[in-house]
């Protein structure tokens, strides 16, 4: 019973595919609208063989690695700075939040004029992006340590660096794993969103590159990918997220 | 009284955040350590900014981006409330569907764009189609949730008064998802406002995005930074107007990050 749900759903988007099919067969959908599904399928290994969807995923992996690293260097010490500092948080965590929640993504061009046609405009969007979430998070964190420990440390007399060693990092580290998650997530989105708008690297570029030759079932097949793939990234992620929080 | 002096206690930091951001800026573009072309002194931004607020060319472009973004919004809020609305009172339906929705949602919806031309036409019909998908998923989730979240006393009340299903729909499930609604539109304007303007820097012969290119194409820096901030400063207005709306109409306020 407990499969009868996710199971009928599958289902129905099985038999949607079919209906496609034979509406795409007998000519109510143009191919050139929507490829047969059948052949979207039937692109896979053809994707996989010549186009080196491996290899790409491999590019794309890094670059969004690259991004979530420089990110979580950058941040974890951001983070922490603005938390010291009460005056700081109020002057800068507006700016932080705002950053969020900006069109980033839109000023590639800029970014293309001051990096070039490189990967390196690709992780520095990717960073960008995934800068705000360690941020704020390793803020959380940190004010979110509970008093008690914290006076206990001061009953035990513990230095500054001890007390960070000790009680406020370890405090923080969920905290900082959820902004971590977040930034990886952003991250790949803005990696791939890139790689597909200025025609560089992974797997943005092959979508970007099969549609350029007309290749639809090929295209479709490249989306087909980028959606696993994201997904298989998004149930790691999270599947660590939940493991780290088991054992906290 | 007291909410008012904590704004200055924290106004004044802030203001100084800003300047000293802008003095930053001014420094960096006055040293000549980058191309000053490429980080142009203040001055020079907003002379860009004059010249295009001043240009008609601007708001023509605007009104077609405007309007694209219009359509996407309706259809993929349209969608997006339908769907939510099923998914969050049927956990059949959920169960059944509700993964797939959270799967597609943060994958980057403008790799769709290309097989989008294939079936809107490379004019603004694509881009519209573009900004509706990327609408519909923050509107769904956001309506499912609040669908979910509606309290189950006040669905008690309404059963104990024998509501039809309609009167549970109108008198209790609408005016709770008020605020999950603001909120979703809200989310979801800020997806669909980047959809609509990122396909039209990659294929289009009009729109603010297409201007942000031909900008790039002739390395008329001021004029795209421009761009960009009318961009951005839009996005944020709405944002904070809908933010506003929502924790009116009582809603947790939920943020960008989950």
């Amino acid at each position: 019973m407990r499969f009868a749900a996710p199971l009928s759903g599958i289902m129905v988007l099985l038999a949607l595919g079919g209906l496609l099919q034979f509406a795409i067969q007998m000519d109510f959908i143009s191919v050139y609208v929507l490829p047969l599904p059948s052949d979207i399928l039937a692109s896979l290994p053809r994707l996989v063989a010549e186009e080196g969807v491996l290899g790409r995923f491999a590019t794309t992996a890094g670059e969004t690695l690259a991004a979530g690293l420089l990110a979580l260097l950058v941040g974890l010490p951001m983070g922490l700075l603005l938390h010291r500092s009460l005056r700081m948080r109020a002057a800068f965590e507006p700016w932080v939040a705002a950053l969020a929640a900006a069109p980033l993504i839109l000023a590639y061009p800029l970014f293309l004029v001051l990096f070039g046609r490189s990967p390196a405009t690709i992780v520095v969007i990717g960073f960008i992006s995934a800068l705000p979430p360690v941020v704020l998070k390793t803020i959380e964190g940190f004010a979110a340590t509970r008093r008690v420990l914290l006076n206990v440390g001061r009953s035990l007399r513990l230095t500054p660096g001890q007390e960070f060693r000790k009680i406020l990092f370890p405090a923080a580290i969920p905290q900082i794993f959820v902004g971590l998650r977040l930034a990886l997530v952003f991250g790949l989105i803005n990696v791939v969103g890139v790689e597909f708008l200025i025609n560089l690297g992974g797997l943005g570029q092959l979508i970007n590159d099969l549609a350029e030759r007309y290749d639809l079932p090929g295209t479709w097949g490249g989306i087909l990918c980028v959606v696993l793939v994201s997904i298989a990234f998004f149930t790691v992620l999270d599947g660590c997220e939940r493991w780290l929080r088991r054992r906290a | 009284m007291a909410a008012a002096a904590r704004m200055t206690g924290t106004a004044a930091p802030r203001l100084a955040a800003t300047l000293l951001l802008l003095a930053a800026w001014q420094g960096l573009a006055l040293s000549g350590w980058l191309f000053q072309d490429v980080v142009p002194p203040l001055q020079t931004v907003l002379g860009g900014l004059a010249s295009v607020l001043s240009s008609r060319d601007f708001y023509a472009n605007a009104a077609i981006t405007g309007a694209e973004l219009l359509v996407a919004l309706t259809a993929g809020g349209i969608a997006g409330v339908l769907v939510g609305v099923a998914l969050g009172s049927s956990r059949f339906l959920s169960g059944a569907f509700e993964r797939w929705v959270n799967y597609l949602s943060p994958t980057p919806k403008i790799i769709l764009f290309p097989v989008l031309i294939m079936m809107f036409g490379v004019g603004v019909g694509s881009k519209m189609a573009m900004g509706s998908v990327s609408c519909f998923f923050p509107v769904a989730i956001s309506i499912a949730a609040g669908v979910r979240g509606v309290d189950p006393a006040l669905l008690r009340v309404g059963r104990s008064f024998r509501a039809t299903r309609a009167q549970t729909l109108r008198k209790i499930l609408l005016p709770a998802m008020a605020a999950p609604l603001v909120n979703g539109v809200r989310l979801g304007f800020g997806v669909a406002l980047i959809g609509v303007l990122l396909a039209e820097t990659k294929l289009s012969n009009k729109g603010i995005g297409f201007m942000i290119m031909e900008a790039y194409h002739r390395f008329d820096m001021p004029r795209m930074y421009a761009l960009l901030i009318l961009a951005v400063a839009f996005a944020a207005t709405v944002n904070l107007l809908a933010g506003r709306a929502a924790s009116r109409l009582g809603g947790q306020h939920q943020g960008t990050l989950r």
